[in-house]
Formats: structure tokens, sequence, C-alpha cells
């Protein structure tokens, strides 16, 4: 009898947790990555349904087949036993080969797609947005005119001030037209070079929209580089912990035509 | 020691209540100190647990009570965001390190590894003693942060450096909470490796006559080889926790980069790394969710053969397979870090192999499952968390190819996805094991029998609710909702919170349906049925000791000869479908 339930259970549970994937919906939530806004999260997104037909897929053939050998075999009278066709030998051959060659090729197809976002620099034209993440806040710093960024120091920072980069624009000429911003103010279709650094301790880069994730390393100065296509107002959220008001940290993107992007960095250099 | 022979008993049977029950040298006592340890902790991070699953979905209700165990961090018993990291923090280190490690591969391990190659202890029986108490320092350190000023560190587990290194500055239990931290993990690092040394030396100097490598059961080739593993593993994690608390406390710079101005105050250190900590903490990490996994898969095939009552399709590959995922987890620990900084280049180093393990794992459960094709599968509390096992480490292991593959890892890294595969694998599968080993070996362990009824009902609320649980983490993680957030504040998160009141109610749930079992466990422990000497018809050595539980030199002072190799299941023989390994009789054919 227990085994007949099990193998109910274990099959009625694999298809329980197959459906919310399949409808994309669970009590009402939506479970699936939000439309995406770049131009590399196609790759990404096609990366992650196909490893989910296949993981999918493997899934639902392990858990029905547990189920079936359990309701056969589970609390039988003690008969005969017979050994599976063909032994240990076969079941070795095909999880080699197959899963193998499925981790293999998902591995090198994945590659793409990593290396669309890491392998290459951004591009010359690219705009170069500079961020901190610190505790509890991310800032943005755009070049301004003269297309250079003043020096950091680290010890000049006054949030008091609103100098959150610690910059010197009395010493230091580059500085004094930097643009500061607590959102992320960029034109759609240009590619975005950002780059990284952290004030205080660890934290990380998500926007789900956009498909990127990056770390910030206190001491690193990281870039990464990526295109928006599409205008609005999406989420940018700290992953890494770094402390009580980590749930907290979080800022915008603001994505928008080049003109009204134009139109904003001049008001923002006034 | 005695020289002239490995069984020789290293020390008399002791006679006070001390010696025998407390500092004991005994394998045994120390194997049921162990998992009396384990259960401590596991019921104490259990309720951290519900603690923080209430606050995720009522953050702002007063828990009754919770005021009682810190005034800052639970005001009139409503959490501070901090506190929910703090108990996530101390969460996640009991679990893993008290529970994981502790009970599937010390306790079990302890107890019945020098049984199965028939020997009359361990070989250091005082080294044995010295683990377990040196453990139970550790667990009393970890738990002192609870108690201390501002409260229990918040680092997480991981404890990321910069943050978990600089002190103050960087929040409330950032003081001497984390540097209880980092002691408790060091000293336990020395306990554990204590330990494995153990392990490994008792393994392969102690075995009985007859008892060759290959005719180990499978669960103690798990044990052995997870030894190696957390010798290995161990030995960096110990250098690192170091390193950690002189940074802390010493004015040292391993983690803590230049020009840190954390709280408005430029930090004195220059020149550390963080990456390095992120590098060594891995390095130990992804071999130990293998010292949480790999006794419980040993443990599982142990128990499954002898329900089956026939041998697994092939013993020599399972014990291949658990040296393979031992030697591939020292290749994969950069698997954690794809997103963190380190050279994109490396990711697809460390992806590889990751990829690979689903080979050895996939061949464990193909194994399984063919094995159980033809079975005369008994179904019992102890097999259905067997079988309850593989489904689990199924669900928990595909997920992992998603995280394997650093494309993916963009979107789902640092996602609850993240915190479904590992609670599922290792977690959830690990505990599974354990549940199965007691059921199992409680009545070698106490002499009693387990109530069946209440394992099986156990079982099923157990079964049903992990799945409730830990299932609907997987859905969030797609939905991009992050971890380690004490409360969901943001557009996107608000829309998910009916998923997480699901979660918390199957998590009250189960947690509520783990009393069956701690009830069954203390009422069977005094009340149950007296247990025969060889209750489940097994054949290894384990069951040839005269008495349940065996006495204090295991086999009354009788060296076990061994016959046969351990699973002499479905044969014709004298006794019935079984044979076991001490045996001189030799088989009639096998089916």
């Amino acid at each position: 009898m227990g085994g007949k339930i099990f193998a109910v259970l274990v099959i009625v549970i694999a298809i329980a947790s197959a459906v919310p994937i399949i409808s994309h919906t669970f009590l009402g939530a939506s479970v699936t990555p939000p439309e995406d806004i770049s131009t590399h999260g196609a790759e990404i997104d096609k990366q992650l349904d196909e490893t989910m037909v296949e993981a999918g897929l493997s899934f639902l053939a392990a858990q029905f087949v547990l189920g079936f050998f359990v309701w056969q075999f589970g609390g039988r009278k003690a008969g005969p036993l017979k050994n599976f066709p063909g032994g240990a030998k076969y079941l070795v051959l095909a999880a080699v080969l197959l899963v193998g060659a499925e981790a293999i090729a998902l591995g090198a197809l994945g590659t793409k797609a990593w290396a669309r976002v890491y392998f290459q620099p951004a591009s010359a034209d690219a705009l170069p947005i500079q961020v901190q993440a610190g505790q509890f806040a991310f800032y943005f710093r755009y070049a301004g005119p003269d297309g250079k960024f003043g020096v950091i120091h680290p010890e000049k920072i006054d949030e008091g001030n609103s100098n959150f980069f610690g910059l010197d624009p009395e010493n230091d000429i580059p500085a004094r037209d930097d643009i500061t911003s607590g959102e992320l103010v960029i034109p759609a279709n240009k590619e975005i070079h950002l780059m990284m650094h952290a004030k205080d301790v660890g934290h990380s880069f998500y926007v789900r929209e956009l498909r990127i994730q990056q770390d910030f390393v206190p001491g690193l100065d990281l870039s990464l580089h990526f295109t928006a296509t599409k205008v609005g107002k999406y989420e940018i959220v700290c992953t890494q912990l770094c402390g009580l008001g980590h749930y907290n940290m979080k800022a915008y993107l603001n994505v928008m035509s080049q003109d009204d992007f134009d139109k904003w960095l001049k008001a923002q250099s006034q | 020691m005695s020289e002239a022979s490995p069984h020789a008993v290293h020390h008399a049977a002791p006679t006070g209540f001390i010696r025998k029950y407390v500092f004991s040298l005994d394998h045994k006592i120390i194997g049921l100190q162990y998992y009396a340890l384990a259960l401590v902790a596991v019921v104490t991070g259990m309720m951290l647990s519900w603690l923080m699953r209430i606050h995720l979905i009522a953050p702002n209700w007063p828990i009754p009570g919770l005021q009682f165990l810190s005034k800052v961090g639970a005001p009139g018993g409503v959490m501070t965001p901090e506190y929910y990291l703090s108990l996530m923090t101390m969460h996640g280190t009991l679990m893993v390190f008290f529970v994981l490690t502790n009970a599937p591969f010390a306790a079990f391990g302890n107890y019945f590894l020098p049984l199965q190659i028939g020997a009359e202890d361990m070989a250091f029986p005082r080294f044995n003693m010295m683990s377990f108490w040196t453990t139970f320092i550790a667990f009393c350190i970890l738990i002192s942060a609870f108690f201390v000023g501002d409260g229990p560190p918040l680092a997480g587990w991981t404890a990321y450096a910069p943050l978990s290194a600089v002190g103050k500055d960087s929040g409330p239990g950032e003081g001497l909470g984390q540097t209880l931290w980092a002691l408790s993990i060091f000293v336990f690092c020395i306990a554990s490796l204590l330990g494995a040394l153990n392990f490994i030396a008792t393994t392969l100097d102690l075995r009985t006559k007859g008892m060759t490598l290959a005719r180990m059961p499978i669960v103690t080739w798990a044990w052995f080889i997870t030894s190696c593993i957390a010798l290995l593993a161990f030995a960096v994690l110990m250098p690192a926790c170091l390193l950690l608390i002189l940074d802390r406390v010493g004015g040292t710079s391993f983690f803590i980069p230049s020009g840190l101005n954390i709280s408005d105050h430029i930090q004195p250190h220059q020149g550390g790394s963080p990456l390095l900590w992120q590098h060594l903490f891995w390095f130990f990490g992804h071999p130990e969710v293998y010292i949480a996994i790999l006794p419980a898969i040993g443990i599982v095939s142990h128990i499954l053969i002898n329900s089956m009552r026939k041998p697994m399709l092939s013993n020599k590959v399972i014990i291949y397979c658990m040296m393979g995922i031992g030697f591939l987890s020292y290749m994969v620990w950069g698997h954690h870090m794809f997103l963190s900084g380190m050279n994109p280049f490396s990711a697809l180093v460390f992806s590889f192999p990751t990829l690979m393990i689903t080979i050895p794992a996939t061949i464990m459960t193909l194994i399984w499952l063919g094995s159980l094709y033809g079975s005369n599968l008994r179904i019992n509390a102890a097999s259905l968390f067997c079988l309850g096992f593989i489904s689990m480490f199924v669900s928990g292991g595909v997920s992992g190819f998603f995280l394997a593959q650093p494309s993916i890892d963009i979107y789902l890294h640092a996602t609850y996805f993240v915190v479904g595969h590992f609670h599922m694998v290792m977690g959830v599968a690990a505990i599974f094991g354990i549940f199965a080993g007691t059921y199992f070996w409680f009545p070698k362990m106490t002499g009693h029998m387990m109530n069946e009824t209440w394992g099986r009902l156990h079982f099923w609320f157990t079964f049903i609710g992990t799945y409730c649980i830990f299932m609907p983490f997987h859905y969030l993680g797609l939905a991009g909702n992050v971890r380690r957030y004490s409360a969901f504040t943001d557009d996107f998160l608000v829309p998910l919170l009916p998923v997480h009141k699901f979660i918390t109610y199957s998590a009250l749930f189960t947690g509520a349906a783990q009393l069956i079992f701690l009830c069954n466990l203390i009422y069977s422990r005094f009340k149950g049925p007296q247990a025969t000497a060889n209750p489940w018809e097994a054949t290894s050595l384990e069951w040839s000791t005269p008495s349940s539980p065996p006495p204090f030199d295991n086999f009354g002072g009788q060296h076990p000869v061994v016959y046969h190799d351990p699973y002499q299941y479905g044969v014709q023989s004298s006794t019935a479908d079984y044979l076991m390994q001490t045996s001189p009789e030799r088989a009639g054919e096998t089916p």
C-alpha cells in the first residue's frame, strides 16, 4: 500500500511542479523572467529555455520511472528477483553519452551568450557612465562636456554636501563638470559602458529586464557594457549581501530616447 | 596502543557515568553525542527559518517572545532588517556545519564505520573524543554570538569580506558577533580535521580479517571518501578563518583593500583582496556540499539494497561515481563566483567540470532506478525516505544544470532559484538520508524499534511539505526574486508575495510535522518494542554484533571474519534470502 501511495504521490508532485513552469504562473503571480530589453538578453533567454526543456524532461522522466518501479515492485509479495535488462553497463553508457553530450552542447552554446557580455570590451563610441555602490545606494556619474571624469578621493566623500564620489573640483578641473545622479538615465539603442566601483563593501548590480548582473568588488574597477532597447523605467537592485539596508538598496534605470536623454543631460549640467 | 593486533581494545570499559557517557572514548557514544548535538542544532536552525519565513510575509507583526531573544534586534517582537540577516547567517551556519556535516558523517560514521569493518573502536579513540568536544566548543562559541552586545553576525554563512572583515563600521552584528563566528568555524575545522584523519586511519588500518576494501559496504566507502574530501577542504577553511580573525582583531589586511570609506570612516587597511576570501571560502565551500551529500548517498544505497533484497546493479560503479564527484568537487569552486569580478574566461574553466558532475550523478540515479526494477522492495519508513531521497536528489540536481552555466547564472545568480537548488539537493536530500539512517539503525543504536506508523506519517508529511516549500523557490528565482532580502519592497517583488505566503505556511506545517519524528524518537527510545540483533535481515557487520546496542567492544571479544561481499541478498541460503558477511556458508545460485 505504501509503495502505491508513494508512486502516485511522486508522479503527482512531478506534474504539479511542472505546471507553473509551463503556464508561467503560480498562485496568480507571474513566475517567469520579465520581457527582455537588451540586445544580448535573447541569447540568455534562449539558453534558459533550452536548459529548461532538457532539465525538465530529465526531471519528469526520472520521477515517472521512480514512480512506476515503486508502484510495480514496492511492497509486493516476495517473488523471483529480476535484473534490469542489460545491467549497469548500458545505463552507465547512456548516462555518459547522453548527459555528456547534453552538457557539452549546452556548455558550448551558452559560451556564446556569456562571451557577448564579457569577452568583448565596450566599443569606442559607447557612452561611459560611472557607477558607485555604497551602503545603501547607487550613484551614477557622467563625464560632462569635457568627456573626462574627475579623480575620486574616498576621504572626500561627503554625502551631506552631495559629494557622493569624493570629487575635488577646486583642484581637479575635469571634476568640475561631472554630473552626478541617483538614477541611471541612459539613451535607448546606444551602448553603455558602465564603470563600476564600490565605496565600502561588496554590492551587486542587477537589472532583471536587462539580463545583467555583476558584483562590485571593493578595490577592483570592473566594467560592463550593454545596450537597452526599450524606453521605460526599471529597477536596479543590489544582490550581494551588503548589510542591514541591503533589501532596500535600489535605484532606477531610466531608458529614454536619445533626444530626451540629451535634454536631460543638458538640464543636469546647468 | 598495542602493536600485536589491530583489533586490540585500546582502552578498558569505563565504569563511571562521566567516562561512560560524557567524556567517553567509545565511538558509539561519541556517535550518539554527535547525533544529539546535530538534533539540537537542527531544531535551533529550523526555528530560525520559521522566524525568517514569518517575518518575510508579515514584517511588522510582533512575534510573541522574540524580544526576549534580542531587545535590540527585535524591539517589541518586531524583527529589524539587520536581525533578519543575523538569523539567516546563524541558520545557514548551524545547518551546514553542525547538522549536514555532523549528522550523516560524524554521527553515523562514528557509530557504524568501526562496526561495519569489524573494528572494536576508532583508530584514535582519544582524538575521537577530542573531535566531539572541540565541535561542542565550536557550537557554544557560535551560539554565544546570540548573546553579545550587538548580536550575531549578518554577513551570511559565506561571510564575504570586506563586510565580514572590517568590524563594527560595516553594520550591527559585525562587531564581536562576527569574530565569534570566525572563531567558531576555525575551531570546527580543527575538530573536523581530527575526525577525518581518524576515519581514514580506521578504515585503512582496522579492518577485520577478510574485510578487503572491496568488501566494505557502500556507506563505509562513502564515509571514507568523505573523510578524504573533508581533510583537504577544512584544511583550507581553517587558515582562511584565521586570516579573517587577524583582519578583524590584528590589524592585518588580507581581505581588505585600501581606500574603503565605510560609515564615513576611511578604513586603516590596504592591499588586501576580497576575492581571496571568496576563493578560499569556496575552495572549501563546494567540497563541503559533497561532504554533506556523499554520506547520505551511501546511507541511502546501503538501506535501499537491504530493502530491495537484492544488490545494486553495480556497487563498484556507485563507489567510483562517489570518488569522481569527490575529485571534481575541487575543480568547480569558481562556479559560485561567475559574477564576482574574476576573469570572465575562468568562468568557462569552472563551468565545464561543473556540468561534468552531472555524469556521475546521473549514473548513480540510473543505477538506483535500474536496481529498483525487479526487486522485492520492502516499504517502511526507512525505505520511503530512501525513495524520497532519490526524488529530491533528482529535483535538486536538475536545477544545478542551470546554475552551472555562466550565461544563465547572469540572470539566476543570487535569486531564490539558487536557494531552492541547494536546499533541495544538499539540505533536504541529505536530511532524508539522515532520517532513513535513523529509522534503519535506531534498533541497533538503542535496542528498540521505532514506531512504523508514525514513521510513515512523518515521511508523507515531510515529503509533501518539503516539495511545497522548495519547489516554489525555483519559480521565485525565475521571476528574479533576489535572496537575502528581509522584506520585499521593490515594485517587482510585491506581486510575488502570495508565493512567499504559500512557502511560509508550508514551512510552518512541515516544521510542525517534525514533532512526530521527535516524539517517535524519544518515545521509542524508552518504550519501543525490543529489537532483535538483526531486525532488517541485513548482511553487513553492524548487524552481527551479539546485542543491540552492541557491547562495549562491539563484537563481544570475538573478531568477526568476513567471507563475502557486503550485499549477499536474494541468494539461497539456510537463513533466508540473505547471507551475512560473517557467514562461512556459500550461497546457492543467485537468481
